[in-house]
């Protein structure tokens, strides 16, 4: 049996390896996608002030702290049984759509999209946003650039950093915004909605007009038949920032359509050995292992989930995207895991005309951005779709707001068994008898992961333990002679 | 090999440690397990000072400082008496028991109360035992092994 | 003549530290002029086998972010140093653990029993399963790593050339330290701190400061805070007075208290000890009653004065019953 082994995976947020192992023939026996880091957020946020939490699980991930941010507001807003003022709820949903296209736009230009801008057997060195904007130009590269100086500009004025924000609290936000800067960033918004454009655009060009990279993301090889998960208002549309978790089955029927509260009678987390990373499963279907189909509890939770999950966009521009996808791929749902990618730059369309509606709306200057909470805090989940997926924080706390425990179902993780199935499939298809496993071939197995955009660092809040030793020789005057300290 | 308490003693010079040298003198006998360093004032003490003294092995540390209203720099003790509870408050936070850390006013004068703290803490410290801390053997090994 | 090699590492990191380095926005493509990137996982194919091959001191400044949490951490952050001139750790959590180092709080078999068995959501079979650093599947033997019972900073693992503090460190800063290095002036003397300045948290702060005696603190919730006065003034606890000042104070002008990202200020080693010290000199009373009272509203000093140097403070780790 030869082990080949991919450490570490790159262009995502987050550490994982994969190992492959062929048998005597050349051909995949089997492969294992390993996350080996924890931390241990669930513990160590037991006892801190609860409305500490949205500045302490940002940190679970910089690459999407804002998603942690505005879940952990909302679970804060649960436990504390307060309902923020409109103006409040309107500015968080603002900094949320601005992030959403903001990190979509990362994620196709420098860790999913170079496969596709570059090639994905091009040169190691090439296949990265520098390699795209050699590609693309610099006027293309300039553009991509200046996308993520108007987001984080936005998100420092209405988060306090652009980086972990600051501004939720339990019942609001600490800061609101000047009409005049208000029409900064409806400036913003406006180029925000012709990169969304241009984006589509591009991926219509690079991608859907290279035949061999739509044979790529339709053939078997990364596909499967899962349950597809989202967030949707109450016309069952795409929503980031509120509403209830609709999941469909494999054929697109819905399967159950849950409220925050609700979440622990429909989501279960299986423990493996192997790895550090728990399993998320339908609880309804039961834990199968990690295997396709309507009788496995494997669900995805990804731009492409979310727009399987849901009946249209809550924008005309992106509507009409989604419609065009679904009538290129053939209705829904789409099983195509590197359709995600189109799904995406969908999301980061939509995500842009929400925030310039958001923007123009009277109430966003508004000066009540805080409800003072007055009841006894409890216990409260809060949801949010993360760009990567169903993100959950649920909090418990004493009579005081001081936090007694914590769960997390975090985006990625949602994804881990897809994932390592994409993985195991992807390998599988492209790894043949007699072929020579090249550098490139490795890099279209990782092509398999980039399309959901992971988060390992989300994925890995949690943390096991090891027990410590220091083991001492002594000579026979009690001497230290040597030591071994496994601390 | 029994258990004998290294307690660190901060004393401020105008009256605790006048009252330390006061028992000296006096030849009151207390135990030797009080390691003291003078400091102008109790509230030149910086919290920072005794967890280091943990850290550097200590198993117990004593502030003594003037009696309130009588503090040479008039308002030095004042800071003391907030600060040492509110230390106190991280001591225990990392797991050290809070006996271990006192504070206590001492004046010139006070020779015999002096002995009297000293043999009460020596005992209370053995009876409590070592003080054994992961940062002891870290501190050790500067750079840690693979 | 060839250009100078980059590397950029994360260990036990959120990624804010990568994301701080590309918002530098357009001057990146003037560190690709300027550099060789030869390792980055967020954004290049690089491998560990790459670097494994390169000659030791190849590497001419490596940005090493993230604390030490396990052993693959510290064995790559014993790499990078022997592959690198200069070993910079970078951002909160290299330098001093950051939130990751709250986990010192707390013990790993509470951990453990929690994540792998009483969770809500996690299913627990036969006692439950924990996660173990080999396996021995059907196929062959495959590993993850050891976690370590304590975090550390980078330092307390490796020997470290220079520090820039922050959570994450902000851009304008972190182009400050690339462009002084660019510059070929001479670097300053090891150990120093880079992308920073010297004061504390307070002097870049715009609020208006009066004479301090509290008697009472809230909690940020709790109350609507004036935008103009000081938080601490109004009996909100607020890292300032025990923190590096270098970030600009987004903080508080984003109407929220400090919570001491930039680390502690120079020559200060425990921030919490310099945060009792600094608060108690501003409370306003002399019964000791009152007093503990007092101290009753300030919730949680643990996860607060040390939220993100708790494992590079003086005691680093809360000690197991």
């Amino acid at each position: 049996m030869r082990q080949i082994k991919i450490d570490p995976i790159t262009r995502l947020e987050g550490h994982g390896k994969i190992d492959i192992f062929l048998n005597d023939d050349g051909e995949v026996a089997n492969t294992y996608f390993q996350i080996p880091e924890l931390r241990g957020f669930e513990q160590f946020c037991v006892g801190r002030p609860v409305e500490e939490l949205p500045r302490i699980t940002t940190r679970i991930c910089g690459v999407c702290p804002e998603a942690h941010h505005m879940a952990s507001a909302k679970a804060c807003d649960a436990v504390f049984h307060v309902d923020p003022p409109p103006t409040a709820k309107k500015l968080r949903q603002l900094l949320y759509n601005v992030f959403f296209a903001g990190d979509h736009t990362l994620h196709f230009y420098a860790l999913g999209g170079p496969d596709f801008i570059v090639g994905p057997t091009a040169p190691a060195a090439e296949r990265n946003i520098l390699g795209v904007v050699k590609k693309v130009g610099l006027e293309v590269g300039g553009k991509v650039i200046e996308m993520r100086k108007r987001t984080q500009e936005v998100l420092k004025t209405l988060g306090g950093k652009q980086t972990h924000q600051v501004t939720s609290l339990p019942g609001g936000v600490s800061k609101g915004i000047t009409s005049e800067e208000a029409k900064h960033i409806e400036e913003h918004c406006l180029w925000f909605v012709e990169f969304g454009k241009f984006t589509l655009q591009a991926f219509n060009d690079i991608v859907l007009k290279n035949q061999q990279y739509v044979d790529l993301i339709l053939s078997d090889a990364f596909s499967h038949k899962t349950y597809y998960m989202g967030l949707v208002d109450e016309q069952n549309r795409v929503n980031f920032y509120d509403g209830k978790v609709r999941v469909v089955d494999p054929d697109g029927k819905e399967f159950v359509k849950y409220s925050p509260s609700e979440y622990l009678e429909n989501i279960a987390e299986e423990v493996e050995p192997w790895t550090y990373l728990k399993f998320p499963f339908l609880k309804k279907v039961g834990w199968k292992g990690l295997v396709d189909g309507k009788d496995s509890g494997v669900y995805r939770a990804t731009p492409l989930s979310r727009l399987n999950a849901s009946d249209g966009m809550p924008t005309p521009l992106a509507q009409a995207e989604y419609e065009k996808m679904y009538s290129t791929l053939g209705g829904k749902p789409v099983h195509a895991t590197l359709a995600t990618h189109w799904a995406r730059v969908i999301e980061l369309l939509s995500a842009a005309e929400m925030a310039l509606d958001l923007v123009r709306d009277p109430e966003i200057t508004g000066t009540n951005i805080r409800t003072i909470p007055t009841e006894i805090p409890t216990e409260g989940v809060g949801i949010v779709e993360a760009p990567r997926g169903t993100l959950t924080h649920h909090y418990t706390t004493d009579a005081k707001g001081m936090v007694t425990k914590v769960n997390l179902i975090v985006g990625t993780t949602n994804n881990y068994a897809p994932i390592s199935m994409s993985i195991n499939k992807a390998a599988r298809g492209l790894i043949k008898k007699g072929q020579e496993v090249t550098e490139g071939t490795l890099n279209m197995i990782e092509m398999a992961f980039r399309a959901y955009d992971p988060c390992f660092g989300c994925a890995t809040h949690a943390l096991p333990g090891r027990r410590p030793f220091i083991l001492r020789i002594r000579d026979k005057d009690g001497e230290i002679l040597k030591e071994i300290n496994r601390c | 090999m029994a258990f004998e308490p290294k307690i660190i003693g901060f004393l401020c010079n105008w009256c605790s440690y006048t009252g330390a040298d006061l028992a000296g003198v006096s030849r009151i006998k207390s135990a030797p397990n009080v390691r003291i360093i003078r400091t102008m004032c109790s509230g030149r003490v910086d919290p920072a000072f005794i967890l280091k003294a943990f850290q550097l092995g200590a198993d117990g540390v004593i502030v003594m400082g003037c009696h309130l209203g009588d503090c040479h720099y008039q308002e030095g003790n004042y800071k003391t008496i907030r600060r040492l509870p509110f230390l106190r408050r991280l001591v225990k936070g990392f797991g050290i028991d809070p006996r271990r850390l006192r504070l206590e006013w001492v004046s010139a004068s006070e020779g015999d109360k002096f002995a009297l703290l000293v043999n009460e803490m020596t005992e209370e410290i053995r009876s409590l035992g070592p003080l054994k801390l992961s940062v002891h053997h870290e501190i050790q090994q500067p750079v840690a092994h693979h | 003549m060839a250009k100078p090699k980059l590397g950029l590492y994360w260990a036990a990191s959120c990624g804010g530290c990568e994301i701080a380095v590309l918002d530098i926005h357009e001057k990146i493509l003037d560190v690709a002029a300027a550099f060789d990137i030869v390792f980055w996982p967020v954004a290049l194919d690089f491998k560990y086998s790459d670097v494994r091959a390169m000659e030791d001191k190849s590497i001419d400044l490596c940005l090493f972010n993230g604390s030490i949490r396990n052993s693959e951490n510290a064995e790559i952050a014993h790499m990078m140093r022997a592959k690198s001139k200069v070993l910079v750790a970078f951002g909160s959590c290299a330098l001093e653990g950051g939130i990751p180092g709250l986990a010192n709080l707390t013990t790993k078999d509470a951990i453990w029993n929690y994540v792998y068995k009483e969770s809500p959501s996690t299913v627990t079979k036969n006692g439950g399963t924990y996660p173990q650093t080999h396996s021995m599947m059907p196929e062959g033997s495959i590993d993850i790593p050891e976690m370590w019972e304590t975090v550390k900073s980078l330092d307390q693992v490796v020997d470290v050339d220079y520090y820039v503090p922050g959570c994450p460190p902000q851009p304008e800063q972190i182009w400050g330290v690339i462009e002084y290095i660019l510059s070929g002036k001479p670097l300053p003397a090891k150990g120093a701190v880079l992308g920073a300045t010297d004061k504390t948290c307070c002097d870049e702060c715009l609020r208006e400061r009066k004479e301090k005696k509290l008697k009472k603190f809230f909690r940020p919730f709790e109350i609507q805070t004036d935008p103009n006065e000081c938080l601490l003034d109004q009996g909100i606890v607020c890292m300032g007075p025990a923190t590096r000042s270098g970030c600009g104070a987004l903080c508080t002008k984003a109407n929220v208290p400090c919570r001491g990202c930039y680390g502690p200020p120079p020559n200060v080693t425990d921030q919490g000890a310099k945060m009792v010290s600094a608060l108690s000199s501003i409370i306003d009373a002399q019964d000791p009653q009152e007093i503990e009272s007092i101290l009753d509203q300030i919730v949680d000093p643990m996860g607060t004065f040390y939220r993100f140097s708790l494992a590079h403070s003086i005691l680093r780790r809360v000690e197991k019953s």
